[in-house]
């Protein structure tokens, strides 16, 4: 069934590509169709997960390469916990939404979209990929169809922020790499799992050296000041559909990792290095979100409080503890939703509007009432409004690492009044404000492919904020070995 | 001695059949020369239904008193290099038809695959030096063949610097024999040669390693020996450069095999020195050769330099056999599969540019613009191939980088794979350019460009090396093992 999950995407992209000419028209409706597929299968996966049961479920597991004598063992090993369940489900669900906010591309549709479904397959086996180097291979498909999307699709300096994207993250998946042969050959196995339950010993290096080179991998992809720079420039550029994708899950990568090999993994270092993750999480919350206030393009500002955002992520982490991880997963799942929604009515305005500069923009609240209201219920979830899926996700945040690490929580929680502060200064500016003539032309989201998704997003936002239990349980079916092991 | 003939059957197929090209070509007209690359297929086939005979039969074994070793080692190159022949072949079909000279073209070819072929079995330093001279000898005229200038230059250039590195070569060997006293290169009962001396000889034994080094490194290219790569990429014909990129570079690290491993020995007390040795030039080739190919606007310079990188990779192997105590054949098995990763890899990117400068006539990256539309099958080979040599996934290229920087790690060379990751993420800044260039950029002359139907064959081999070898390593891993359990 995971099989199934990964790979129907990129076959199915291979399809698309091979359409004939005359029926390129198809394409964004075979891309719904697999990527609508993909959604039903993880809410699937969700009705069947067995909460009550420890560890893997829906495993499948053989010998990819076998070279037992060269420690060379890579296993083709798929299987998802909680953790893993929450960030598929997501995935799913934010590719429909990125292919229905992708609805007008009309450059090269086949392409475009036979690309989007191939990114999907390289995400999904992120999240379900149970041995390091299938992991690894996972991170690395990622990359090409990213380049290609932003640097073809995408607008400005398209080119040097596409590549930008890629040195960056190869750089780190370098270093990320070595630490995976140097913890495989020290433990004998790849397996990640095994790993997670065995002390793993006799490294070639140090294993704060090991723990500080996968970390780079991770940080890189979360990002955290001041390993970030490429994520404004990759969210500015790319298509919206890229950026949802690219907010909502491609950062949740970094998360994932950091929770499920960093702290799953090496417990004992990350333990000791706890107050360095804490300190960093502290200054990429305060950092990112002054650099937002002072944002006037509006994909920029979001991808900036996107680095503010993920701060939250790696303080919970830091707390080393069941909340903060739980928090940290469910802060995942919020910014996902919350950003994604943030980044699709931004693209709207931009595609009607055809600027991005909030200053050029003013009142558009009274030309395009549906835009403006979803962004603004987005914007007071991203601020963390009581009975919004961010909202939770913070103060577990919070309730795990106030005991432990008490300054870089109040600084968290003084990032939050930023955020209020970007937020609604932003929707002020852009949605409130004198009439302008220039835009009383502007049509509104009336298209039921831009309907459907907002509404959708909004409703997962509000569900996830009244009623967390579900995917808290969820959530701490995985997040309860590793905070055991924390000890 | 005579019974021992059959050992090297393959190789005297292709001496013979090559001499038979020549010959017909004297009598054959001017049309019908087009049959004489089916004739050199023709040997190569036979060459490989004589090695698959010699398996059946179970003819591995030393032959000529141990300076021929028949082993799996040998045959694995002995089917790469036999490969390496006949997709070039397949893929120059077209370009040769307007040379004058082509059955001197296609003899020389397999006199080339055959001196190849016998380096990798040779255990003996005179074999060793007649073989590679054959290679190299042939390699020369190849190079030159175009007759025009830059060909002409780049012939020389190579002939200049090839017949110096030969010059430290044979000074490397004649130190190893005055030393030894044979040119042997394992001891009769089977350890290696420089094994047997004392560590007394150390400062003699350490003047051969450096000369034998520098040598070699000229010929499969690695820094600070590498200067005519790129000019001779760009002045010979692009079959003969895509030959000279996978065969000569394989046949330099073969033979670096032979010689460090099995002569020298990772054991031995020079191990670590030349596990240093190589561990230096590696970083320093990827290094530059990333470096340079960053600021590349030719096609066929970019991939030299990019071939200078991919021979630091190589190297890293190398130094991975005999930095841990006791060596490591993983080191060799590393180096042979990457080998062969390199093969598929590399040839398809040179078809790929065959194809579309045999019709632009023009190397210069700028004119590759909107390919992706003019050209959707070359285009996507060669995209495959430029992944393929970052080392990204799902190609060939990913399973061999990670299967070398896995040896160098079990060798405690973590420093050195460091270097090594994150020259990958510097590659990837030419090869993606490259490939957003031919998709990205609207063309500025409209036309398809197909490419003839052998070319095509040849490119779709090798597309599909790259892509089935990296989503199913395992046959070509386990072969790449077996082939360097000969060694340790």
């Amino acid at each position: 069934m995971l099989t199934f999950l990964v790979f129907f995407p990129v076959l199915a992209a291979i399809v698309v590509v091979t359409l004939p000419r005359d029926q390129e028209r198809n394409a964004k409706w075979m891309a719904l169709a697999v990527t609508g597929a993909v959604f039903v299968v993880s809410l699937v996966l969700f009705g069947l997960f067995d909460r009550g049961e420890e560890g893997l479920q829906f495993t499948e597991r053989f010998r990819w390469i076998r070279a037992p004598e060269a420690g060379f063992d890579i296993q083709y090993f798929l299987g998802i916990d909680g953790l893993g369940l929450t960030m598929v489900i997501l995935t799913g669900f934010l590719f429909v939404v990125a292919v229905l906010v992708s609805w007008g591309v009309e450059l090269r549709p086949r392409e475009y979209f036979a690309w989007i479904l191939a990114l999907e397959t390289g995400v999904l086996g992120v999240f379900t990929a149970q041995d390091l180097i299938l992991f690894f291979l996972f991170w690395e498909v990622e990359l090409l169809p990213m380049y290609l999307l932003i640097s073809i699709w995408g607008t400005g300096r398209k080119e040097y922020s596409a590549m930008k994207f890629v040195l960056f993250t190869l750089v780190g998946s370098a270093l990320m790499l070595v630490g995976f042969l140097v913890l495989g050959f020290a433990a004998g196995t790849f397996d990640m799992q095994e790993l997670s339950r065995m002390e793993i010993t006799g490294t070639a290096i140090p294993l704060p050296a090991v723990f500080l080179l996968i970390f780079a991998g991770f940080a890189i992809k979360l990002p955290i000041f001041p390993l970030h720079t490429w994520l404004p420039d990759a969210h500015t550029d790319a298509p919206t559909a890229v950026s949802v994708i690219l907010a909502g899950v491609l950062l949740k990568m970094g998360g994932y990792g950091m929770i499920r090999i960093l702290v799953g993994i090496l417990p004992d270092t990350a333990q000791d290095y706890a107050v360095w993750l804490a300190s960093l999480a502290a200054v990429s919350i305060i950092y990112g979100a002054i650099v937002t206030l002072r944002q006037t393009d509006l994909k920029r500002l979001i991808a900036y409080s996107s680095v503010s955002h993920m701060g939250y992520v790696l303080l919970g982490i830091s707390a080393m503890g069941e909340v903060g991880l739980t928090g940290a997963t469910l802060q995942m799942f919020s910014h996902g939703v919350i950003t994604g929604l943030l980044f699709v009515t931004v693209g709207m305005i931009y595609d009607r509007a055809h600027t991005r500069n909030i200053d050029e923009l003013s009142g558009l609240a009274h030309v395009t009432p549906i835009i403006a209201t979803t962004m603004i219920i987005a914007g007071l979830a991203s601020l963390g409004l009581p009975a919004m899926s961010g909202f939770v996700a913070e103060i577990m945040v919070f309730l795990g690492t106030m005991d432990r690490f008490e300054a870089p929580t109040i600084i968290g929680v003084v990032g939050i009044v930023l955020t209020a502060g970007y937020i609604l200064w932003m929707v002020q500016r852009v949605m409130f404000g004198p009439r302008n003539e220039r835009w009383a032309a502007l049509p509104d989201a009336t298209a039921w492919w831009e309907q459907a998704p907002m509404a959708a997003m909004l409703a997962v936002i509000l569900a996830v904020g009244i009623y967390p239990a579900r995917l808290v349980e969820i959530i701490d079916q995985a997040i309860q070995p590793i905070a055991s092991r924390l000890g | 001695m005579l019974q021992d003939l059959d050992r090297i059957g393959p190789e005297l197929i292709l001496m013979v059949v090559a001499g038979c090209i020549l010959l017909t070509d004297l009598v054959l007209r001017e049309r019908d020369r087009g049959w004489l690359p089916f004739g050199a297929l023709v040997g190569l086939a036979a060459s490989v239904i004589w090695t698959v005979v010699l398996i059946q039969r179970d003819r591995e074994g030393v032959a000529f008193s141990g300076a021929y070793s028949l082993d799996t080692f040998s045959i694995f190159f002995q089917f790469l290099f036999v490969g390496v022949a006949g997709l070039v072949v397949l893929a120059s079909v077209e370009s040769v038809r307007r040379l004058r000279y082509q059955g001197e073209f296609w003899a020389l070819l397999l006199l080339a695959t055959s001196g190849m072929m016998l380096l990798a079995g040779a255990r003996d330093l005179i074999l060793i030096f007649i073989a590679l001279e054959l290679t190299s000898i042939s390699q020369y005229v190849l190079v030159g063949f175009l007759k025009d200038d830059r060909g002409t230059e780049a012939a020389l250039k190579y002939i200049l610097m090839g017949a110096i590195a030969t010059a430290v070569i044979l000074y490397g060997m004649a130190f190893v024999f005055g030393l030894t006293g044979t040119t042997n290169l394992l001891a009769p009962d089977g350890t290696p040669i420089i094994a047997t001396l004392d560590s007394g000889a150390r400062a003699g034994v350490i003047a051969a390693m450096v000369l034998l080094a520098a040598g070699f490194s000229f010929k499969v290219g690695l820094v600070p020996f590498q200067m005519w790569v790129p000019d001779i990429y760009e002045g010979a014909a692009t079959p003969v450069a895509a030959f000279l990129s996978v065969g000569s570079k394989a046949a330099g690290f073969v033979v670096i095999l032979r010689i460090f491993y099995e002569g020298f020995g990772a054991d031995s007390f020079v191990g670590s020195d030349w596990s240093n040795l190589f561990a230096a030039l590696a970083a320093v080739s990827m290094t530059v050769g990333n470096v340079m190919a960053l600021l590349q606007t030719n096609i066929k310079r970019l991939l030299g330099y990019s071939s200078i990188a991919q021979a630091g990779n190589l190297a890293i192997g190398v130094a991975a056999i005999a930095a841990s105590d006791g060596g490591l054949a993983l080191g060799a098995s590393g180096v042979t599969f990457f080998l062969a990763a390199y093969v598929f890899t590399n040839l398809g990117a040179f078809f790929a540019v065959l194809a579309i400068s045999h019709r632009l006539g023009s190397d210069t990256i700028a004119d590759y613009a909107g390919m992706g539309r003019r050209a959707p099958l070359l285009a996507v080979v060669l995209a495959l191939c430029f992944i393929s040599l970052t080392g990204i996934p799902p190609t060939v290229g990913f399973v061999a980088k990670v299967y070398i920087f896995n040896a160098a790690v079990q060798s405690d060379l973590v420093w050195l794979v460091i270097v090594g990751a994150l020259n990958t993420a510097l590659s990837a800044y030419y090869y993606l350019r490259v490939v957003s260039h031919m998709y990205l950029a609207d063309a500025p002359v409209e036309g398809d460009i197909r490419p003839s139907p052998w070319l095509a064959v040849s490119l779709a081999i090798t597309g599909l090396g790259v892509l089935v070898f990296g989503i199913v390593p395992t046959p070509l891993i386990d072969a790449a093992e077996r082939a360097a359990g000969v060694f340790g």
